[in-house]
């Protein structure tokens, strides 16, 4: 059997990736792919803990991140789109006039 | 046990010889019927009748030169293909296509006909049909070509469109079955209602049904709805680019869905391999003619109804087709409340 | 054994392609590898007797937020990401101000680890207390959802109807 503990160390692990890529990336889709990256760890972690306890409510807790991730999606796409548009760059540091 | 493993590694090799040989035969059987709707007899000088003109296609795409454009991207362009037929093959693993029998005997138990019952199976077969659309908008990404970019956005923005109201088409049934597992599906329409009347859920779900096709074709991307390859605009679409075996996979990959499609519309509305006439040991004849027939349709309105406009097709996918289908899920949903209460 | 084998194939697979995602420089190739992460956690949950979850991380993540991730990186057409001038051999080789970055990120690890370390009970069998077929009941998953958390999943679809108003205001053109 695999204990519990592996999951949490994947997890945490896809978590570190995540969070790096957000720190070290300068393309902003590639930082909101890395946002996925850590929604899913913690997705990971509700699953595990749901497993072991024999209760739903951490798959349920899984279904409201995947909504919430597809509407970040959603509107951080848009977002990023309306910013190529203006700065024909997807560099974040482009845009740090705050106006223009 | 033993033999028990055998008859099963035999009935999923079955399945796979049956898909590429339903790939070949329908190259035919369109061409051939596309010609007798236009006066003609189609292809008839390779065997009798034209009947081997699918193994003549074959060796002709086999023996052609690779090609792959300078600026490609070279893994991709090599994957999409690969993606696309492995997704067309993959979605079938979770249909049933007959009874539970024993082989007249020959087994113990009696074993089910399909390659796997899975309890989720209806969720499983969209689940890999998603994934299918990769396939088509990668190779127009990685072409490097603007028609074939062009196809590829078409592709996604066209797909998932239509995997909404698909899905919710598809809701309706499940409610009334009551199961998400295809099996049960279609041994809750065994039976007749008065006697005549076969307990299809096409008649409690006509609307469903309707929506289900027309989404069904939108997704396989067949002509009206085949904008990501549009001759008449993109040349060929996504598969601009491609020659020799790795184009050969799109049609056929696009052939696979198309059975598969008709293989759950059998299953989900008409009854799947229960029909009168036929004892349940030979259901699967019902099941190949009742596939055969929505096959036949998919094909006389590909030469039939003329291709949309773009435009049209999204507005037709989500001002009309997704507000039918969320009424009908509605309609069910409540109709079900109402009896079953 | 088979199942320990699968899953360090599975944990292994989603962590090297989520490492590859931040790892190399093409956004076309780091949705990919996402979409294979992905793949590889739906198996986890397979594993973990949570066979919907895993269907709905397939259909969700792969087959609809990933295929809008990768319709706007060929929408924009966005190539290479352009590296900077302290950089032109590797995206993750970092200036002093993103060293603080990576410096932040590997206190995290540290204090993952640490919280890891310290938690007790994580050595018995994921599979423990609870019975399998209670979690992998797709019927008493609907039930909860739509008994206990109603009002979370009302107010999540009243999220996703905002969302999408903001994702079009946002991306439509100015004086259309």
């Amino acid at each position: 059997m695999i204990p519990l503990g592996h999951y949490l160390i994947v997890s945490a692990v896809l978590f570190a990736i995540g969070t790096a890529g957000v720190f070290l990336r300068r393309n902003l889709i590639t930082i909101l792919l890395s946002i996925e990256i850590m929604l899913n760890a913690v997705n990971l972690t509700f699953v595990a803990f749901a497993r072991q306890s024999g209760n739903l409510d951490g798959q349920i807790v899984v279904f409201f991140v995947m909504t919430v991730a597809a509407a970040e999606a959603a509107v951080g796409l848009a977002i990023v789109i309306g910013l190529y548009r203006h700065r024909e760059s997807l560099n974040p540091d482009a845009f740090a006039s705050l106006k223009w | 046990m033993e033999l028990r493993f055998l008859v099963q590694l035999g009935i999923i090799g079955f399945t796979f010889f049956m898909l590429i040989n339903a790939s070949a035969l329908l190259v035919l059987a369109e061409r051939k019927i596309m010609g007798f709707m236009q006066q003609r007899y189609g292809p008839y000088l390779v065997g009798p009748h034209g009947l081997l003109q699918p193994l003549a296609d074959i060796i002709k795409l086999l023996m052609k030169e690779e090609l792959r454009p300078k600026g490609a991207d070279k893994w991709l362009f090599t994957l999409a293909p690969m993606l696309s037929i492995t997704a067309a093959f993959a979605a079938f693993a979770a249909v049933p296509w007959g009874a539970e029998t024993t082989f007249f005997g020959l087994l113990d138990d009696p074993v089910s006909l399909g390659v796997a019952d899975i309890n989720v199976g209806v969720l499983v077969i969209f689940a890999i049909t998603s994934m299918g659309v990769y396939g088509i908008v990668l190779a127009g990404w990685s072409s490097n070509s603007k028609y074939s970019l062009f196809g590829g956005l078409r592709a996604s923005a066209q797909m998932i469109s239509y995997e909404l109201s698909y899905a919710t088409a598809l809701s309706g049934v499940i409610l009334l079955a009551g199961s998400l597992s295809l099996r049960e599906v279609v041994d809750g329409q065994a039976g007749t209602w008065f006697g005549v009347i076969p307990r299809w859920h096409l008649f409690l779900q006509p609307v469903g049904f309707i929506i289900y096709m027309i989404a069904g074709v939108a997704e396989t991307n067949r002509a009206p709805f085949d904008f990501p390859e549009a001759e008449q605009e993109l040349v060929a679409g996504y598969n601009t680019e491609y020659s020799s075996v790795r184009f050969a996979l799109f049609p056929q990959a696009e052939y696979i869905n198309m059975t598969t499609m008709s293989a759950v519309a059998t299953d989900l509305y008409l009854g799947g391999w229960h029909g009168p006439f036929l004892s349940p040991e030979y259901g699967w004849i019902w099941f190949l003619l009742k596939v055969g027939a929505i096959l036949f349709a998919y094909i006389w309105v590909r030469w039939t109804v003329p291709r949309y406009r773009y435009d049209q097709l999204m507005q037709f996918g989500w001002k009309w087709l997704f507000p039918a289908s969320v009424i009908n899920l509605v309609a069910t949903a409540a109709l079900v409340l109402y009896f079953n209460a | 054994m088979p199942e320990t084998l699968t899953f360090y194939a599975l944990s292994g697979l989603a962590i090297g392609a989520s490492a590859l995602v931040i790892g190399q420089r093409n956004p076309m190739y780091s949705v990919l590898m996402l979409i294979a992460s992905f793949g590889a956690l739906a198996g986890l949950y397979i594993q973990l007797d949570a066979p919907f979850v895993a269907v709905a991380q397939i259909i969700i993540y792969a087959g609809a937020i990933m295929v809008l991730f990768l319709f706007v990186v060929m929408l924009l057409n966005a190539p290479q990401e352009d590296a900077a001038e302290w950089d032109r051999s590797h995206p993750l080789r970092p200036p002093v101000v993103a060293r603080f970055g990576g410096m932040l990120a590997l206190l995290l690890v540290v204090q993952l680890a640490w919280a890891l370390l310290r938690a007790g009970g994580l050595g018995g069998p994921v599979a423990g207390l609870g019975d399998a077929d209670v979690v992998s009941s797709v019927r008493e998953l609907g039930r909860v959802l739509f008994t206990d958390y109603v009002f979370a999943f009302e107010a999540t679809s009243i999220l996703i109807l905002v969302a999408m108003v903001g994702a079009v205001v946002l991306a439509r053109r100015e004086g259309d």
